[in-house]
């Protein structure tokens, strides 16, 4: 009998610890958004709530979303407006450019070496610390020292179109930003379609090669339909993690304007919304815990919506293993 | 293979649909990787040269760039901390985080891998939805649980509690990772380690763990890398100059330098990178397979 107990134990013995650290960092912190969501919290009674949670001095309140639903702070309509654009033109770079991108490299190309080359350099912007590409970038741009001016008046853009900072005139400080997430978008997308596209049989594109296909017709009739899977992963993983990422602009806005992040984001227009909602707990003023935690919750909930989804469209299996070819 | 069966097809059509893939592919698979080989380029050729025309090309040779090396950073009055203390805060983060990932999450990834209990598939559909699930807007939640604790402005101790929150993280991907690793080991070594009367402990020890080897190795490199370049939890949670971090750093000197003294800058982001590019060239193939299997943005 002991031994029995021991042996239903022993499995959650292992588990432990990772439990208690999911516990720790997710689904606390998830609960606590929701709760925070809902109160006054601000630097104002913020010292009295860590040490007692239930502390009358914050209130339980729907105030929160009212300001954004009721567009009581105007504020919401443009984060939504910018986060709309970021997500869609950063999207479609992932899903079809990164697509033409693969069969390019992937097939197209076909000595070994070159494609190879090809692929780990595309590889370069995910893999590189961010603050480093944050940098890197911070340079390129440059008007007096960056290579960016050069080489476009180099292919022949007339001067005047040049802003004077990329970084601070709104519609280059936009493109800017669905340039520099694009290029990280990319190299997830090209992952993914790369090894979706060595793992088709040969057979079936020698097949089509013996019956005189073109490589694009091969491109299009037969690489293409094969990668559905892949693609609509990469499209709903994407969706999710660009609804919610803000790490790459923070870091470049921020360090290029001298570190007050929130203004220049407000200024060049790309104050997505989960930026603004960190900005609103971290740099404003009043430290607005409670209208922060709102506004994430949102994202909280959209993400919790599509993950379901997503399980529901795939099914476990194809989530787990994104490249697979289905023939 | 391919070309071999390829008809042997004359004719302009032919040639001109090979131009036009060609041309193709230079267009959407080279051209936009200038930018990125320029970057790359102008970090190793700045830091090592005074001026510089067009960010690229040298002028002259200098190691004045590296004196934050041996000397404080100094702008205006300004004096930045140390760069030796920083890289021994971020050496301690990237550690703390690499060895709580690697004990949790191969407890973690073992038991997944080989035991049965009830829950366990939905246990791994928690994970993997986990894995998918943007962490970082939870940021603000953890900055309270982060002061509920006391760990806040507590120096090393508020670097010890983003440890514990970025390990959490991470495990969920890193025991996804091992249990992978955990699979492909067949069954019936295991069988008969315990046939021969080792005890489940021992079989772990003596039997498995050697085998899981590379798959540690992996997820070690992948967590350090992954602590050592950390910036949003650091930025947030320490106000303290001290226990700053290099990418914390880099990110405030940005701002200051990039008028006058972008080879400092170039400089100091190629100190940071270094740990990156060794791990990167010597163990490519590994974390290929860690970034094709499992992603995370």
């Amino acid at each position: 009998m002991a031994l029995k107990i021991s042996r239903k134990m022993l499995p959650w013995i292992f588990l432990a610890p990772m439990l208690m650290m999911i516990i720790f960092s997710w689904i606390a912190p998830v609960l606590l958004t929701v709760y925070l969501g809902f109160t006054d919290l601000s630097s104002k009674n913020f010292l009295d709530f860590i040490r007692n949670f239930f502390t009358e001095n914050v209130h339980l309140t729907l105030e929160n979303f009212e300001k954004i639903f009721f567009a009581k702070d105007p504020y919401v309509v443009e984060a939504l407006t910018i986060t709309a654009i970021y997500v869609v033109s950063v999207l479609s770079i992932n899903a079809i450019f990164a697509l033409v991108l693969s069969i390019a490299i992937a097939y197209f190309v076909r000595n070994e070496i070159v494609s190879m080359l090809l692929r780990v350099s595309w590889l370069i912007p995910r893999i590189m610390p961010g603050i480093i590409y944050a940098l890197v970038w911070n340079w390129f741009i440059d008007p007096k020292y960056g290579l960016l001016n050069t080489l476009l008046k180099f292919a022949g853009v007339p001067e005047a179109l040049l802003p004077e900072s990329w970084l601070l005139s709104p519609p280059y400080s936009q493109i800017l930003m669905i340039v520099v997430n694009g290029y990280v978008g990319a190299s997830f997308g090209m992952i993914i379609y790369t090894a979706a596209i060595k793992s088709i049989p040969t057979d079936i594109i020698n097949a089509a090669l013996v019956d005189g296909a073109s490589d694009f017709q091969i491109a299009r009739h037969i690489i293409v339909p094969l990668l559905k899977w892949p693609m609509l992963f990469v499209i709903s993983w994407q969706t999710l993690s660009l609804l919610s990422s803000y790490e790459y602009i923070l870091m470049i806005w921020g360090s290029g304007g001298g570190g007050g992040y929130a203004g220049i984001a407000r200024a060049a227009k790309v104050m997505v919304w989960s930026l603004y909602s960190y900005s609103k707990a971290f740099a404003a003023e009043e430290h607005l815990y409670g209208y922060a935690s709102a506004l994430s919750l949102i994202l909280v909930i959209v993400g919790v919506v599509l993950i379901i989804t997503y399980f529901k469209i795939f099914g476990f299996r194809r989530l787990m293993e994104p490249s697979r070819i289905e023939v | 293979m391919r070309k071999k069966l390829k008809m042997p097809s004359i004719g302009g059509k032919t040639i001109i649909l090979n131009v036009v893939k060609y041309l193709l592919a230079i267009i959407i698979a080279v051209i936009p990787l200038i930018p990125v080989w320029s970057m790359l380029l102008w970090l190793a050729v700045q830091s090592f040269s005074g001026r510089v025309i067009l960010g690229i090309i040298p002028s002259e040779v200098t190691f004045k760039n590296w004196r934050f090396l041996w000397s404080p950073i100094k702008m205006g009055l300004k004096e930045y901390p140390n760069i030796w203390p920083v890289t021994l805060n971020t050496l301690f983060l990237a550690l703390g985080v690499t060895g709580l990932v690697v004990f949790v999450s191969t407890l973690g990834g073992y038991a997944l891998s080989r035991m049965e209990f009830k829950g366990r598939m939905e246990l791994m559909q928690f994970i993997i939805a986990l894995h998918a699930f943007p962490s970082i807007i939870l940021l603000i939640a953890l900055f309270v649980i982060l002061n509920n604790l006391g760990l806040y402005g507590k120096g090393y101790m508020t670097l010890v509690g983003i440890i514990l929150i970025k390990a959490g993280l991470e495990i969920p991907m890193a025991t996804w990772i091992i249990k992978g690793f955990f699979d492909a080991i067949p069954w019936d070594l295991e069988w008969a380690a315990l046939v021969d009367g080792c005890t489940r402990w021992k079989a772990w020890r003596t039997v498995i763990l050697p085998l899981v080897l590379p798959g540690i190795g992996a997820i070690s490199i992948f967590s350090f890398l992954s602590g050592w370049s950390e910036f949003l939890l650091v930025f947030t949670y320490v106000e303290d100059e001290a226990y700053y971090t290099l990418p914390v750093l880099i990110y405030h000197m940005i701002g200051e330098f990039k008028f006058i003294d972008w080879g400092m800058l170039a400089a100091l982001g190629l100190f940071f990178t270094i740990p990156t590019i060794i791990f990167f060239s010597t163990s490519q193939k590994l974390l290929l397979r860690i970034y094709v299997g499992g992603i995370k943005r």
